[in-house]
């Protein structure tokens, strides 16, 4: 199992077990994890999954595809260090991954 | 008023569900004319995924949003569906037992026996950027559709957005614009290349700015806009002086007027009977992800097999006299003659 941290923009932070495969939103819904929307269902089509990563990850997470970076448009307080979490694959490096979910997603 | 169009039946949502509505009531002799607010068939099917795989289609181990699109489209051409795309539903009026005054934000009117809500998460409307206070700005100083471009004359615009509509409206207001302001977060453009390099050229030769940045904040008052704050990549915030807004981020999906339609809503969706998918009201329907019943899976397959129920109960309705006799496609000539194959 791989730990992933949500904290969200009041600094409240939660922690839940995501299986290796999975994406970080999945998980984010699973849980029940507030501030992760994901109204297209993870189809990269809305920027309603849209997390920071926190620093100490992003080269573990990587870049977004050019897709993703087409759809990060049409969100909001867009930093380098922004993914839409449908889009990170959960792999056992992860573990302990970190991300903060915005204010408001829309 | 315009002159009402009568037929039988309207579905509102071109998505799977409405789009196979059509082929359940054709196949029982009920005409349709469908509505969508967006500008082609297919719903989020052709809108959120086209490219994407759908594998829980039955029979068909793997399809695309726009592949099924493109079959149902096929599979209901025998019916010759009347469609009215870009077009939004406002007033659902029951006039008689069952008969329904329809009426679309473009001012068309129907007059049908039965109506059929296939509108899946609601309609498709441009997304509110949350940017802190831009409600009291909307309509008078921030618009998301350019209704009629005299509107923008003389006017400071700034156009957020980096797609085709952002680009588009860029290029088509900035000769009648006071002065034309592109922001956009990044310096690349989702648009197509050719609108890209029109811009690039008017930023070249002074006849509008690009900024790269993100509005984080509005200045105005009284609904009149003085300016936008935005921030720049090296987070340095700035004003940026404008008197129209017009901010393209994508759509979302709202459920829109159906709440004044009489109909009973619980949590944003339409529960109904499963036996014919059947609103409170008779004569309304609702199928397919916008209705709830006990045990309701949000499948397309579901949606199918709605439709399919609802049309015998919607036949009813057009053809109060007349005996509905249950029939296979595979084995009934009268079906395969409706269906242009026998």
């Amino acid at each position: 199992m791989v730990r992933i941290t949500f904290i969200d923009h009041t600094g409240k932070s939660r922690t839940v077990d995501a299986e290796p495969g999975s994406t970080v939103m999945e998980n984010a819904i699973r849980n029940g994890v507030a501030g992760i929307e994901a109204e297209c269902g993870g189809a990269c089509a809305c920027a309603t999954c849209h997390v920071h990563v926190d620093e100490a990850w992003v080269e573990k997470t990587g870049k977004p595809s050019p897709m993703e970076e087409d759809m990060l448009d049409f969100a909001y307080d867009v930093q380098p260090n922004s993914r839409l979490s449908c889009q990170i694959k959960v792999r056992e490096e992860l573990d302990g991954l970190i991300v903060r979910t915005p204010e408001r997603q829309s | 008023m315009s002159e009402p169009i009568r037929t039988d039946a309207l579905i509102i949502g071109a998505g799977p569900c409405g789009l196979f509505a059509v082929f359940e009531m054709g196949l029982l002799d009920i005409k349709a004319h469908v509505v969508d607010i967006l500008d082609k068939v297919g719903g989020q099917c052709a809108e959120l995924y086209p490219e994407k795989p759908i594998y829980d289609i039955p029979g068909i181990p793997m399809i695309t949003g726009q592949g099924l699109t493109e079959g149902l489209r096929a599979q209901v051409q025998p019916f010759h569906p009347v469609f009215h795309l870009n077009e939004m539903i406002e007033t659902v009026e029951k006039i008689g037992d069952p008969l329904f005054r329809v009426t679309t934000d473009s001012g068309k009117v129907f007059e049908v026996k039965v109506v059929v809500i296939a509108a899946g998460g609601g309609s498709f409307q441009p997304k509110r950027p949350p940017v802190p206070g831009i409600e009291a700005y909307e309509g008078t100083s921030v618009f998301y559709a350019v209704r009629r471009m005299e509107d923008f004359r003389d006017r400071t615009v700034l156009i957020v957005g980096g797609g085709d509509s952002a680009l588009d409206w860029t290029l088509n207001l900035q000769p009648i614009a006071k002065r034309m302001i592109l922001l956009h977060r990044r310096d690349e453009f989702r648009g197509a290349p050719h609108s890209v390099d029109q811009m690039r050229e008017l930023v070249s030769t002074g006849k509008m700015d690009l900024i790269i940045g993100q509005v984080t904040g509005l200045e105005g008052a009284n609904g009149r806009l003085s300016g936008a704050m935005v921030k720049g990549n090296d987070g340095k915030i700035s004003t940026v002086a404008c008197d129209t807004m017009l901010p393209f981020f994508g759509l979302t999906m709202k459920l829109g007027p159906v709440a004044n339609w009489g109909v009973t809503l619980k949590d944003n969706l339409i529960p109904v009977d499963t036996e014919a998918y059947e609103t409170n009201v008779p004569g309304i329907f609702a199928i397919g992800d916008i209705n709830t019943y006990p045990g309701k899976l949000k499948l397309i397959l579901s949606g199918f097999h709605e439709g399919a129920l609802m049309a015998q109960k919607a036949s009813r309705y057009v053809f109060p006299d007349k005996r509905v006799v249950f029939q296979y496609t595979t084995s009934s000539t009268s079906l395969q003659k409706k269906l242009g194959v026998g």
